[in-house]
């Protein structure tokens, strides 16, 4: 028997060496680039936790990459890629604005869980429908969710320019490429309201609601028998419907909160950080860098938080390093790296047991 | 007149932004036909279109950034290709990988090589006009003026539309190719080296990706400017897959997709006040219809995505 830190050591060693290659494939392109890596990585950690306003900045970045982890994490649970939190991002996010803006005379105790919960309604439905396709259709998740990432983009620049513009709902105002602003009482306590320290920071109480929801999930997902069917249809589907779990209902029921954990970070941005959606013509990135923070968190809630603090140090770091002269894109290819290295490792023994147990479940067949 | 003009316009508008997207459709074809999943299409494009505009840069030759494009995506693909094939991992992650990957190395190179962000300065002798020797096409009556707006990049596209549907279905290769990615196991019974083939597809698919981003940098704006793919990578899959991952079906795709496109950039000079994001969002839904069945299913290739294990039992 193998005691349980070893049995940690056993799941983390592969990310914790990712990261690890991924810093030293960081210093080579820092050395390109003509500078030292030691005082450039010296810059991204004095420059995201050297004081409490910097850990701040690193606070509020991690605080939606923790939401989109959690969700592309509680989807692989259940043998899903959701490439789509980009998508229930902007889902979540654009019809918190809606729910802010109708809404708006209410006191912010009733309004601000209304609109996290609409958040997480949106991005729940948007993440769902995916679900929906796989489980009624079996149209694969990764190619959906691509695609509703897309329709959200697009969806929300229409209704930022139209149905929720300053033009069509203050009037006398011009018309802005971002939608009206939530109303002041639905604006999230920044930390700096409770500890002074934090000064200028924008770090806000954001991030005690992902940490909540990242212990949420993990009680939902290990100490709950929705999450047993989860984490069984992830394991092995035809197994788990032989035992009387429903893989169709399970694959909705992961795809609509892994969805809605993701809206659940774009909520969290409008009402914690951004107050209004902009126009935009790029993905705003959080859903993709929430499959790195998954990953490197082994698909485990407080893995998530560790990885999660991960990447929002090498986020917000990234400027610090700019200000030493330091192209901020290094960050980009760490990242990139990481998941190239997990790509190769992580996966490869991860199929290789789901193989073997493949390779029983044919035999048995074969055998029938 | 002035209305043929407007339709003559829109339609050398459509077939010149289909072009890329064909292109790395194309490419889409070749890697899932012999069953890898090849979501880095987008990052491969980036790639080609930065090592386009550096080797033109360099050289003072756009056919050596062409040249320079192709190869730099075959290597960005063959990281693909180790983690797929070689080291059976997971396609989706790589392909993620390889996404986020070339957005940070180009922005990171730009600052490196021209000391400046966002764009690089304009190239010279971009191949953004009707090449040299096909002048005489735009004499053609009614028609000319549509070769008159064509790039050199519209033509390689075109015929590689053709060599793509002749090697993948008239050539012994290309039926190596599909039984590759339909049924692994049995290739390899009959000699066929599944890894091998599949390298090969993959190698190709950056290629043409490449190719694919040379044609929107050198072949569009004759220079590279962070955030110009913009998705047109993923609508390069999503083609495909509207086209059923044959080279014909994803060319109509992308001409319709060009379509869409060109129309909504239409209405927005002429001033109509509609909501271009509809039409923007056209490509997206039709796929999903598409997969789900409801203008006849689309079906991938059997062993599309999923890694395979040489066999020795």
């Amino acid at each position: 028997m193998k005691s349980n830190f070893e049995k940690m050591w056993d799941s983390f060693r592969l990310p914790i060496f990712a990261v690890i290659l991924g810093f030293a494939v960081g210093a080579i392109c820092i050395v390109i680039a003509g500078s030292n890596p030691i005082i450039a990585y010296a810059a991204l950690f004095k420059g995201s936790l050297g004081s409490a306003t910097s850990f701040g900045e690193t606070l509020y970045k991690m605080t939606p990459i923790v939401f989109t982890g959690l969700s592309v994490a509680l989807a692989f649970r259940c043998g899903l890629f959701n490439i789509g939190g980009e998508g229930q991002y902007i889902a979540g996010s654009i019809v918190s604005i809606a729910t802010g803006w109708i809404f708006k005379d209410m006191p912010g105790i009733i309004l601000i869980p209304m609109i996290l919960i609409m958040g997480i309604i949106a991005g729940g439905i948007w993440g769902g429908i995916a679900g929906y396709l796989k489980a009624r259709f079996g149209v694969h998740e990764v190619i959906t969710t691509i695609m509703l990432n897309y329709i959200a983009l697009h969806t929300s620049n229409y209704l930022v320019r139209t149905v929720l513009n300053p033009e069509t709902l203050i009037p006398g105002s011009v018309r802005e490429a971002f939608t009206v602003p939530i109303p002041e009482q639905a604006k999230l306590l920044k930390l700096n309201e409770i500890l002074p320290q934090f000064t200028y920071s924008s770090a806000h109480v954001g991030i005690f609601i992902a940490i909540a929801a990242a212990i949420f999930i993990y009680f939902l997902l290990f100490k709950t028998t929705v999450g047993y069917e989860i984490r069984s249809v992830g394991l092995s589907p035809d197994a788990a419907e032989y035992g009387g779990i429903s893989k169709e209902k399970n694959t909705i029921l992961a795809m609509f909160i892994a969805g809605g954990l993701s809206g659940l970070a774009g909520a969290v941005q409008v009402t914690g950080l951004i107050y209004s959606v902009n126009q935009v013509a790029m993905m705003p990135g959080y859903g993709f860098t929430g499959i790195s923070v998954a990953l490197v968190g082994v698909s485990h809630p407080l893995g998530v938080l560790a990885s999660g603090l991960l990447f929002g140090i090498l986020d917000n770091g990234a400027r610090q390093m700019q200000l030493a002269g330091i192209p901020k894109e290094i960050t980009g290819i760490i990242q990139a790296v990481i998941l190239i290295f997990i790509a190769g490792e992580l996966i490869v023994k991860f199929i290789s047991e789901r193989r073997k147990k493949e390779l029983k479940n044919s035999k048995a067949k074969e055998v029938k | 007149m002035a209305e043929g003009a407007i339709i003559i316009a829109v339609l050398a508008s459509a077939i010149r932004l289909a072009t890329p997207l064909i292109l790395a459709a194309l490419g889409g074809v070749f890697s899932e036909r012999s069953g890898v999943v090849n979501i880095g299409l987008e990052g491969i494009m980036i790639i080609g279109a930065f090592s386009a505009v550096l080797f033109t840069h360099i050289t003072g030759n756009p056919w050596l950034g062409v040249v320079a494009a192709m190869i730099f995506g075959m290597l960005t693909a063959s990281i693909l290709a180790v983690l797929a094939i070689n080291l059976r991992g997971n396609q989706i992650i790589a392909g993620v990988a390889i996404n986020l990957l070339a957005l940070s190395l180009s922005a990171f190179l730009l600052e490196l090589i021209w000391k400046r962000s966002g764009a690089t300065p304009s190239v010279p002798h971009a191949l953004t006009t009707n090449p040299k020797g096909l002048e005489f096409l735009e004499k053609i009556p009614v028609l000319g003026d549509l070769f008159s707006k064509f790039t050199p990049f519209v033509y390689i596209a075109f015929i590689l539309v053709g060599v793509t549907y002749y090697v993948l279905f008239k050539t012994p290769l290309g039926l190596r190719i599909r039984a590759v990615g339909e049924h692994p196991r049995a290739a390899e019974t009959v000699g066929i080296s599944v890894y091998k083939i599949r390298w090969l597809c993959v190698l190709i698919s950056g290629l043409l990706a490449g190719l694919a981003g040379a044609s929107l940098s050198i072949g569009t704006i004759s220079l590279f400017r962070e955030g110009m793919i913009a998705g047109q990578g993923f609508i390069a899959l999503a083609a495909m897959i509207f086209g059923k991952w044959h080279p014909v079906g994803a060319m109509f795709a992308c001409l319709f997709f060009g379509l869409t496109s060109a129309i909504q950039i239409l209405a927005q000079t002429i001033g109509i006040d509609w909501a271009p994001e509809f039409l923007l969002m056209i490509p997206y839904v039709a796929t999903i219809v598409a997969l789900v069945g409801v203008v006849g299913k689309a079906v991938a290739p059997a062993s599309d995505g999923l890694p395979y294990e040489k066999g020795e039992k």
